[in-house]
């Protein structure tokens, strides 16, 4: 799995870009998305996903159900 | 970087770091530094035009800044440009989704900006609105949570930080501040509100050490801070701030905050007034604040930005007039000095008389200290205490536009009245039969007669005048009630 942004909450705060350990997070067409391919959910990295953490509305940055979990490299 | 570093080595590094900027912004800076020089400044600050307990030393810094000064806010303007977004603490005023309708940042702005395009927006509001001596990174986050984009913008322009500050005690933080994120996790009630205290306090004592001005805002909470911002205002005069903003909470359902849902009241204007009044001995307080939107542009009380929108500035062609600049700014200095005779006069016709009577007046004006406005084409009133030790600026007013369109609407007049309730007179350039007649029953007295005057001398005669009635037993003085404070953020009045 991963996270997303779901467009219609974000407020394009950008709070969220720079906390992100993958940079994974960028603007596109005034909103903020997470690239899939480099979220991992922040694991091995910090408790809890950053841009959950940090984002001032709630249940806006959630798990993606669409991916499937992320695995950690052994 | 987050804002809980506001005054950790990081930040402050950032205030005084000369950031290379651009030469539309030098020039600027360059300008706001030889504008306001010169023998009138001195002469109006000497004689006691607001300069207050001030040092003089940051007086000359502040007298043209219209939020630190209330001379200074009905004659230079402000602009705030949106560059800093994010924002790590939530507050329970506060929807970023929507609005922020509280502090000089309410978080919702109809663009962002980038640096560049701000410092170009800068140059053309400079060159429109003569008056333009301050800019400000208002957010709509907390540009200090935004350090790179801040001081990118920021410079040189204007060396002063203002903190938002609501609370010293943690129990009482929990209830303003649901969490705060701080290195990588999110805190949470008193855990989270000591963290926000501790180092608020502490960025404020590394500011004011290094020598940069702060001011302080805070927001009254009835019933959750209201009495406890006494104490703020010790803390934070004890560390070395300059002046004390303390603003009422704005909270409505439809602003979608915690406080707004929760039902939340604001305080009233009395219940404000006496908070600014007990911590006024300690340090100067600030009545003036409009909490302004953090894209507004232009004189405190109006908001211009919709003439300044990227798409617009992008398209125009900025002629950066220095000379009218200077002219306008010289005018404002001769305006100050001849406001503070015309006081100064009539107050001396005031000595001698004894009275322990204290009230206040509503003032209907367009600026330069005049009563200049129609009754029913404020936006605002100025209020005025009136004692006998003279007349004193205590807050402001705002009230719906009454007279739209040529003829009188009563709702709005009621709305007025309740904005004005608890003054015993309103002072107007000209005002229209029925209002009047409305005014007179509410038990508010209508007085047109220093249509064009300046207001403090007007209000200390007509004083004079209604004491020697109180005197010779033709009235009676009475205690006037309380009144309320209009909800919802600054916008641009039609």
């Amino acid at each position: 799995m991963t996270l997303k942004i779901i467009a219609s909450q974000c407020t394009s705060c950008s709070a969220c870009e720079p906390e992100c350990p993958n940079v994974a997070i960028t603007e596109k067409n005034g909103t903020f998305v997470i690239d899939p391919k480099k979220c991992t959910e922040c694991i091995g990295h910090f408790d809890a996903p950053q841009c959950a953490a940090v984002c001032p509305v709630d249940n806006t940055c959630v798990i993606d159900n669409a991916y499937p979990r992320y695995q950690a490299p052994a | 970087m987050t804002s809980l570093d506001v005054g950790t080595a990081n930040a402050v590094e950032g205030v005084n770091a000369a950031v290379a900027m651009d030469d539309v912004m030098q020039k600027l800076a360059e300008h706001k530094g030889c504008g306001t020089s010169g023998g009138s400044g001195k002469a109006s600050c000497g004689s006691g035009a607001g300069q207050g307990d001030l040092p003089t030393e940051i007086w000359e810094k502040v007298k043209n800044h219209p939020c630190y000064s209330e001379e200074a806010h009905h004659h230079y303007a402000r602009m705030h440009v949106a560059v800093a977004p994010a924002c790590n603490i939530q507050c329970n005023y506060c929807n970023r989704k929507y609005d922020c309708a509280n502090e000089s940042r309410p978080g919702v702005v109809s663009e962002k900006l980038t640096p560049e395009q701000a410092a170009k927006k800068v140059l053309a509001v400079a060159s429109t609105i003569p008056q333009m001596t301050v800019l400000g990174i208002a957010g709509p986050g907390d540009p200090l949570a935004n350090p790179e984009k801040t001081f990118k913008t920021f410079d040189l322009i204007s060396r002063t930080v203002t903190i938002t500050i609501n609370m010293v005690d943690p129990e009482i933080g929990a209830k303003i501040y649901p969490w705060v994120f701080w290195k990588h996790k999110r805190y949470t009630g008193v855990e989270a509100a000591k963290l926000l205290t501790d180092r608020q306090l502490q960025g404020l004592e590394m500011l004011t050490e290094r020598g940069i001005l702060c001011k302080v805002n805070s927001v009254m909470i009835p019933g959750i801070n209201d009495k406890h911002l006494v104490d703020v205002n010790k803390a934070v005069k004890s560390r070395g701030a300059f002046l004390h903003n303390i603003m009422p909470l704005i909270s409505a359902p439809e602003h979608g905050t915690v406080f707004g849902l929760n039902g939340q009241r604001g305080p009233s204007a009395q219940e404000l007034k006496a908070l600014q009044d007990s911590c006024e001995g300690e340090m100067n307080m600030m009545r003036h604040c409009r909490q302004c939107r953090a894209d507004a542009v232009g004189l405190l009380g109006e908001d211009r930005s919709a003439e300044f929108t990227t798409e617009k500035i992008m398209a125009m062609e900025v002629d950066y007039d220095l000379e009218s600049r200077k002219a306008y700014q010289e005018k404002v200095e001769e305006e100050r000095v001849a406001k503070v005779a015309a006081k100064q006069e009539e107050l001396a016709t005031l000595a001698g008389a004894a009275s322990d009577i204290k009230l206040l007046i509503a003032v209907a004006t367009k600026g330069s200290g005049l009563i200049n406005e129609h009754f029913g084409h404020a936006k605002e009133f100025q209020v005025y205490e009136l004692s006998t030790s003279g007349a004193k600026f205590v807050g402001h007013r705002r009230v719906d536009l009454y007279c739209q369109g040529g003829y009188g609407d009563e709702d709005s007049l009621e709305t007025v009245i309740r904005a004005i309730n608890d003054c015993h007179a309103v002072f107007v350039a000209k005002i229209g039969g029925c209002p009047k007649n409305d005014l007179i029953k509410a038990g508010i007295e209508p007085v047109d007669q220093f249509a064009h005057e300046f207001i403090e001398k007007s209000a200390i005669a007509w004083f004079k005048a209604y004491l020697d009635k109180v005197n010779s037993g033709e009235i009676e003085h009475q205690e006037r009630g309380d009144a309320e404070i209009r909800q919802g953020a600054l916008i641009n009045a039609a």
